[in-house]
């Protein structure tokens, strides 16, 4: 038993070491600079995982197809890829991989907590690191130098929305007095709740209910009675995906018809998947959330790549497109692939030319001052910009009954 | 594991132990470091489950309430960690114990009984994801402060060495329990628990020493693993794949064997990690889930060939009479 | 939390508790279905399949593909994938989990476990992350009783989900092999020696229940959906399910389905969603320390 139990470990051990020390060195004439994209690609964020890897890869291949960095004599972005597997270890592990394949930089995590975990990684060897969605405000609350986040916290989110709401309803003649909440219980919708319970009240809102539902739910009947039996005038959904689409037929079939759903963060109002799929349930439902910029001429464009693939157009894709365009920015002013160069480059960044309705880049520890979100409100089978009036290509419909 | 497990115990210590002096990557360091704090979660389960025959399905109940003590003692009473570990697995043990008072008491047994673990494992992750006090949904975030002192260490090195502590800790524990009065009495309330009680066993009071000491290792395991990641939610704390790690280690390593949810814990967690490198990142990701299918064809694979885990197969190779211990429990 | 000012108001409105109480029930019986294929497998090898829930995903894509690649209606697919669904379940047992496993119980979890993964990563890289649904004419149609709104595919799904359970308990108590399948689930050694093909018996009881499977899946795409993950919400209930009307009882698992479903929605109605799921493991757990052997099991 002894010998064996030992000769165990050690295979064991070897073999582990061995894949370790794998990793396929492949150098090109110009030596590459050497991206860690990092999103959950397997397990419950999938969805989200493939859409950003979708937005970093198009990023990717334009800046390599342009000559790469210049000022590091056309040196090519080279890709390591990391599976988060949807959970913070899986995107602790994955940034350790990538501190042993060199990369000089990640971007993505997507959920709060993997970017969490993985930010604080990262930081253990200085990698730069740029967080695409995680809306949680302690990411950047954390002192921590390498972490930058591009897009907007729930905090900016909630306050944008908010105002949102309030300019709505005044310009229709203030239509909308009550309010029912429906969230998802994670991170974000139970944030996002606690948020509305402490300022609607004081923007002229009474909540009659805030409905917290887990995900995955296997139904949502009880949350539409609720609101049936509540009939408030608005209804504000912030839950993924198939809840959503769940709700919103439920609503449909039990005929209840408020003044306007207005969504904050939702995983569905603003998918064209949901749009297709349920034209009736979706049309008119308005969202609070990360969108590209519809007057940018560039958003057409990596919005038809991505639609080439066979792939529906989320958020996702032009987020993470932008973070990796931001990078490769800093990255040619820095002059270099040296991880503290191309922080320090990301610090004092101005980068505008990404397809966010965000202007100038200007980070103030980590955040991105100008991140915000904007209104989108299913219109006849499109999704089409609301608020705010300088990127929007539409009026908002509102009441809806 | 007769008398004999002491020098094996020492080997493998020592081994693992020097493995983070040699040519090795950090990256190696961090999944050893993640595959040891599951593989003590295992060794708890190992207890209950390998030993005394009693499957359960909701050890996240106890991991979970480990890391929630340590994360919560520091951030909410500003306790040390070296003082709020000990806490952390006192409390743990007596959740153990309540569960088990109150499922064994009930002459719960298989898959009731499993269930039953599985369904408190889950009240918890629901009130803890509710609950201002852990943090609700928003997660519990223990502040970065790389001080020794705060069990938060510059070199990443020392905080492997302290989790295999645990792993030898508990290695000890289990030879030591295997070869005891209390752990005969636990085999053979496995084997027949009818015949065991008719014998003067008191069951209930071995199945209850026995989840309150599994239990106990179990709740270390999820202390260092806050300490480790230094941030909580009710998912990563209470969620099921702690529950599945620590069951599938030891069925894989060898069921109520010293060893059996080290080697399971390390061959079943760097398997996953091997196909990811080989094959998830080959496609980029492109394939998303490619490397799991092939994980899952091993697993089924090795299950075919191992039938009696691992340290079976090893056994077997080398044509030697299986040792006594390695019995079967229903679920 | 869980008292909020609007629960009295909710408590007066006799139609909205009406429409849970409806809905429970409806719920409950798809839940049922689901459950009736993982106790006719517990009650037979003893064990806990743990490939259940990525089966279903199976299933529901199966619904997907042939309603959106054929044209084929939810319902008329039954007749279709309930055999196919059979054949896979009794040649996965017979030819992947039999033999791999060696019999050993803490094996077929092993196996069946490693199984869900290849199932659920398989349709991930084949179907992609997507949640995708299905738009059938019906799909929003409702039965109006008063006040009470009943989606059509919901009540179908209740009738059918009885049907189904009706028969499965004539093909138990009437037919050979379920005579068959409960001398094996009684006694395996009696019943091996009496002349029964075990294995035979084992494959054919995993085969009626990836066919359940397939009937609830037809049942649910016309208001659900489906992606690689879908299957594993309904897992945990089903199992609660199984153990509160006792393994391996057909009845058991009907009722125990209504009344999950009830509690759940009723709970969900009145102590929100989140919190509501506690009131299924609460039951759960308070049935299993006072009835352990479940409410219609035999014994422990």
């Amino acid at each position: 038993m002894t010998e064996l139990t030992r000769r165990t470990l050690l295979q064991t051990g070897a073999a582990v070491g061995a894949l370790v020390s794998m990793p396929a060195i492949l150098r090109a004439q110009a030596a590459p600079v050497r991206i860690g994209i990092l999103q959950p690609v397997t397990g419950a964020l999938a969805q989200d995982g493939e859409y950003g890897r979708l937005g970093a890869q198009i990023a990717l291949d334009e800046i390599n197809a342009a000559g790469g960095i210049k000022a590091l004599g056309g040196a090519k972005l080279e890709v390591v890829f990391g599976d988060a597997r949807s959970n913070p270890e899986g995107g602790t592990q994955e940034v350790e991989r990538m501190e042993a394949e060199k990369v000089s930089a990640i971007v993505g995590g997507f959920a709060s907590p993997i970017v969490l975990a993985a930010s604080q990684a990262a930081s253990r060897y200085n990698i730069p690191y740029i967080c695409d969605v995680g809306v949680s405000d302690q990411i950047v609350n954390r002192g921590l130098t390498n972490t930058f986040r591009f897009g907007p916290g729930f905090g900016i989110v909630t306050s944008t929305a908010l105002e949102n709401l309030v300019k709505l309803n005044e310009a229709a003649g203030k239509p909308a007095k009550t309010v029912v909440v429906v969230h998802e219980d994670g991170l974000f919708g139970s944030g996002m709740a606690k948020l509305l319970q402490a300022q609607l009240p004081g923007r002229g809102f009474e909540i009659l209910e805030t409905i917290a539902h887990p995900t995955p739910s296997r139904d949502m009947s009880n949350v539409a009675l609720r609101i049936r039996a509540l009939n408030p005038d608005l209804v504000i959904p912030s839950s993924y995906y198939a809840e959503f689409v769940l709700l919103a037929r439920t609503m449909q079939q039990q005929r209840i018809r408020p003044k306007g759903i207005y969504a904050i963060l939702n995983g569905a109002a603003s998918n064209f998947r949901f749009v297709k799929e349920f034209p009736d349930a979706a049309n008119l439902v308005m969202d609070c959330n990360h969108w590209a910029d519809p007057r940018k001429p560039k958003t057409a464009e990596v919005r038809r790549l991505a639609e080439a693939g066979g792939r529906f157009w989320l958020y996702n894709t032009p987020l993470n497109y932008s973070c990796v365009k931001l990078l490769a920015d800093a990255i040619e002013r820095a002059g270099s692939s040296d991880r503290a160069k191309i922080t320090e480059a990301l610090a004092s960044s101005t980068f505008a030319d990404h397809i966010m309705p965000y202007g100038p880049t200007k980070f103030v520890n980590g955040q991105n001052q100008g991140a915000a979100p904007v209104n989108t409100q299913v219109q006849n089978g499109d999704i089409k910009v609301i608020f705010p009036d300088a990127f929007s290509d539409a009026k908002p419909i509102f009441p809806a009954v | 594991m007769t008398g004999s497990a002491r020098l094996p115990i020492l080997i493998a210590v020592i081994v693992l132990a020097l493995l983070p002096l040699g040519a090795t990557s950090n990256t190696l360091l961090n999944f050893m470091t993640f595959a040891l704090i599951v593989a003590l979660a295992a060794q708890g389960w190992n207890l209950l489950g390998g030993y005394g025959g009693q499957f359960s399905f909701g050890h996240a109940a106890f991991f979970g309430t480990g890391a929630y003590a340590m994360g919560l003692l520091q951030v909410r009473f500003g306790l040390n960690p070296w003082a709020a570990m000990p806490v952390a697995m006192l409390l743990g043990a007596a959740v153990g114990w309540a569960i088990g008072f109150l499922a064994f008491r009930a002459r719960l047994r298989g898959a009731y009984f499993a269930l039953v673990t599985l369904a408190f494992a889950e009240v918890f992750r629901i009130l803890a994801n509710a609950w201002a006090f852990t943090g609700a949904a928003a997660g519990l975030l223990v502040p970065l402060k790389l001080q020794a002192a705060n069990m938060q260490f510059e070199d990443k090195r020392l905080f492997y060495w302290l989790v295999l502590a645990f792993v030898a800790g508990a290695l000890v524990l289990t030879a030591e329990l295997a070869r005891s009065r209390f752990g005969a009495r636990l085999v053979a309330l496995r084997e027949n628990e009818d015949a065991a009680r008719a014998l003067g066993v008191d069951t209930l009071r071995v199945k209850l020493a026995a989840i309150t000491l599994s239990a106990g290792v179990t709740a270390a395991a999820g202390g260092l693993y806050a300490q480790k990641s230094l941030y909580l939610d009710a998912a990563i704390a209470y969620g099921p794949w702690i529950s599945v790690d620590a069951l599938l280690a030891p069925i894989v390593g060898g069921l109520g064997t010293v060893f059996g949810p080290l080697i399971g814990a390390l061959a079943l967690l760097g398997l996953g990690e091997l196909s990811k490198m080989a094959l998830g990142n080959l496609f980029g990701g492109a394939v998303p889930g490619i490397d799991l299918i092939v994980f899952g064809i091993l697993l089924i694979l090795a299950v075919a060939f191992a039938p009696r885990g691992l340290l079976g197969l090893f056994d077997r190779l080398i044509r030697r009479p299986r040792p006594a211990e390695g019995g079967e429990a229903t679920p | 939390m869980p008292f909020q000012p609007g629960c009295r108001r909710l408590m007066l409105q006799i139609d909205i508790l009406l429409s849970a109480l409806a809905n429970g029930l409806m719920t409950g019986a798809v839940y049922a279905l689901i459950a009736l294929g993982l106790t006719l497998v517990y009650g037979v090898l003893h064990v806990i399949n743990f490939a259940h829930g990525a089966t279903l995903t199976a299933a529901m894509f199966a619904v997907w593909a042939a309603h959106d690649g054929l044209g084929i209606d939810p319902y008329v697919a039954i007749l279709i994938l309930t055999p196919l669904f059979f054949a896979l379940g009794y040649a996965l047992q017979r030819f992947v989990i039999g033999p791999a496993s060696h019999g050993s119980d803490s094996n077929i979890l092993l196996v069946t476990l490693g199984l869900s993964i290849v199932i659920e990563n398989a349709l991930l890289a084949a179907f992609r992350s997507d949640t995708r649904s299905i738009d059938v004419p019906y799909g929003f149609s409702v039965i109006e009783l008063g006040n009470l709104f009943l989606p059509l595919p919901k009540v179908i799904a209740f009738f059918a989900s009885f049907l189904v359970a009706a028969l499965l308990w004539g093909l138990m108590a009437h037919t050979d092999i379920g005579k068959a399948i409960r001398a094996v689930s009684r006694e395996k050694t009696g019943a091996a020696l009496s002349g029964i093909p075990v294995e035979h018996v084992y494959a054919v009881t995993f085969g009626l229940g990836a066919a359940c499977l397939a009937v609830a899946a037809c049942l649910l795409m016309p208001t659900f959906l489906v992606n690689p993950r879908v299957g594993n919400a309904f897992v945990l209930v089903a199992f609660t399910i199984v153990v509160l009307g006792g393994m391996g009882s057909v009845p058991g698992a009907l009722i125990g389905g209504l009344i999950i479903g009830v509690v759940e929605s009723l709970s969900g109605l009145y102590f929100g969603e989140s919190l509501g799921q506690i009131g299924i493991f609460l039951i759960f757990i308070l049935v299993l320390l006072v009835r352990p052997a479940g409410l219609f099991g035999a014994r422990a």
